[in-house]
């Protein structure tokens, strides 16, 4: 069977403006949280997030670009670039149609729909912007980065709400896996910190009015972030032979469906999806060292997540090292597998556990060794990321060292 | 302000029972008069999802703000412990709206 690697990274979250910069602050345990700079905030009562600040669009594209990309689409692209940068795959006529596309996002274009919703409603303007269906459509940022890049194998979005960007990846790793494509640049991307965006959250009414603090006993919601991550997923033996820099393997994947309610977690599901993905990788729960949390900070989730961690890996369980980075850069929501991802490589490359920060207080029912606040220096050979939607829809990605 | 002692704040304090039992009656799919002000929301079958549902219908119908989180309902100062208790808090809260 063909074996897949990660050749390329590149991101954009609260924590930075690329991977390294994302990877550090992670590191360090930063809060990338903040005081929501949006128009109307006085409004909502949800008034924190980990929004990006201090960004220019102006700086990073051009006028022509600019009418076509979405926030969201921007963020994707400013992440491939990096991730084609440090890959150096070089697309030509012989393999374009061997490379592919495949993101993940939950909402798509939503600052387009929000700020041509204002013209039109609260406005009362008479027209919006020519370019607004090929800004908001969920498809646009894979669609400019087969554009940009000369790509012309299989390209797609996927949309399962929080696990989007896993599903996204997923499909990359079996399509490489499988012999249908050579390469594929994946991950998503997200920006739902608009007015409409919050307001929407706000009405499920689980969504922490102060922090992020996932697994601790005090913990009262989620808190939103927006931004992007993409990678260069490759076959292994061409990424070798062309020396590319290996970050780590994909070893494997796997979805499951609740078949429950709307928006409940359920612990059956979870755990399907975890020894799914144990079993597609070829390994026994033991190997496993570390593992990417979906850890939203709401009571049902984080206690969900660990029962379902401690059925599937019984007295490995306490073995394992577990964190949600959520805690840091925010809820992600379509784009948060694909950052998170970026933890999950720091602990097979560096050897560093990204901490859950933001933890006061153990709970019963969380009692996993969640790497409280501060980062921690680990030698993990197996890594687990976990998403969990709202739909009940489950993917989960194992990574190895390489 | 709405005053209990008062004939014209009995009637208005007795239309918001009317109207919060009707709200949780339509989540129950049950007919108002079946609702009884002791009942738990367990007891009348509404799920999580039912009682935010009924939380924004209460706000839509008495222009409030009702403080409740999902993820701390205890902390929320909105008791959601029975019928009764929410009438109650959803009382308070009007008052507290007029002042």
């Amino acid at each position: 069977m063909r074996r897949v690697v990660i050749t390329g990274q590149g991101a954009v979250s609260a924590l930075g403006m690329d991977a390294s910069a994302t990877m550090e602050g992670l590191r360090e345990g930063r809060l990338g949280i903040s005081s929501l700079d949006i128009p109307d905030v006085e409004r909502l009562s949800i008034r924190i997030g980990g929004q990006i600040h201090d960004y220019t669009p102006e700086e990073h594209f051009t006028r022509q670009e600019l009418v076509l990309f979405d926030r969201a689409t921007q963020f994707a692209m400013l992440a491939a670039r990096e991730a084609m940068a440090q890959s150096g795959l070089a697309v030509s006529s012989e393999n374009a149609s061997r490379i592919g596309v495949v993101l993940g996002t939950a909402a798509g274009g939503l600052h387009t729909l929000d700020d041509s919703y204002r013209a039109v409603y609260e406005a009362g303007r008479n027209r919006v912007h020519p370019f607004v269906v090929p800004r908001l459509m969920n498809n646009a940022a894979a669609s400019h980065i087969s554009m940009t890049y000369g790509i012309e194998g299989p390209g797609f979005t996927v949309a399962t709400a929080c696990a989007s960007s896993n599903h996204a990846m997923g499909q990359a790793f079996h399509m490489i896996r499988s012999g249908m494509c050579d390469a594929i640049l994946t991950g998503g991307s997200e920006s739902m910190l608009v007015f409409g965006g919050i307001k929407a959250w706000e009405g499920l009414r689980v969504m922490s009015q102060d922090a992020c603090r996932p697994f601790s006993k005090t913990r009262n919601g989620m808190v939103q972030g927006e931004g992007a991550a993409i990678f260069v997923f490759e076959e292994y033996e061409s990424a070798r032979a062309r020396g590319a820099d290996i970050l780590a393997e994909v070893l494997g994947f796997a979805m499951t469906s609740d078949a429950g309610d709307i928006v409940m977690p359920n612990r059956d599901g979870a755990a399907r999806a975890m020894r799914g993905a144990l079993k597609d990788a070829g390994i026994d729960a033991d190997s496993v060292g570390y593992i990417n949390a979906h850890g939203t900070g709401t009571t049902a989730n984080d206690k969900t997540e660990v029962a379902a961690i401690r059925e599937v890996f019984g007295p490995h369980a306490d073995s394992l090292l577990v964190s949600s980075t959520k805690s840091m850069h925010g809820h992600l929501i379509g784009g948060t597998g694909a950052v998170e991802l970026l933890a999950c490589i720091m602990a097979l490359r560096d050897g560093i556990i990204a901490p859950t920060i933001g933890y006061e207080e153990p709970d019963p029912e969380c009692n996993l060794d969640v790497v409280p606040n501060v980062a921690r220096e680990a030698s993990v050979d197996v890594a687990l990321s976990n998403a969990f939607a709202f739909g009940g829809m489950n993917a989960v990605l194992a990574l190895r060292a390489i | 302000m709405y005053h209990a002692e008062t004939p014209e704040g009995f009637s208005r304090m007795q239309n918001v029972q009317e109207q919060v039992v009707a709200i949780l009656a339509e989540q129950a799919v049950m007919e108002p008069s079946e609702v009884s002000p002791e009942a738990t929301l367990e007891e009348l079958g509404i799920d999580s999802l039912g009682l935010v549902e009924a939380i924004f219908a209460i706000e839509e119908a008495f222009d409030i703000q009702v403080p409740f989180n999902a993820n701390a309902p205890e902390e929320s100062g909105f008791d959601i412990s029975s019928v009764k208790s929410i009438v109650r808090a959803v009382e308070g809260l009007i008052e507290t709206a007029q002042t």
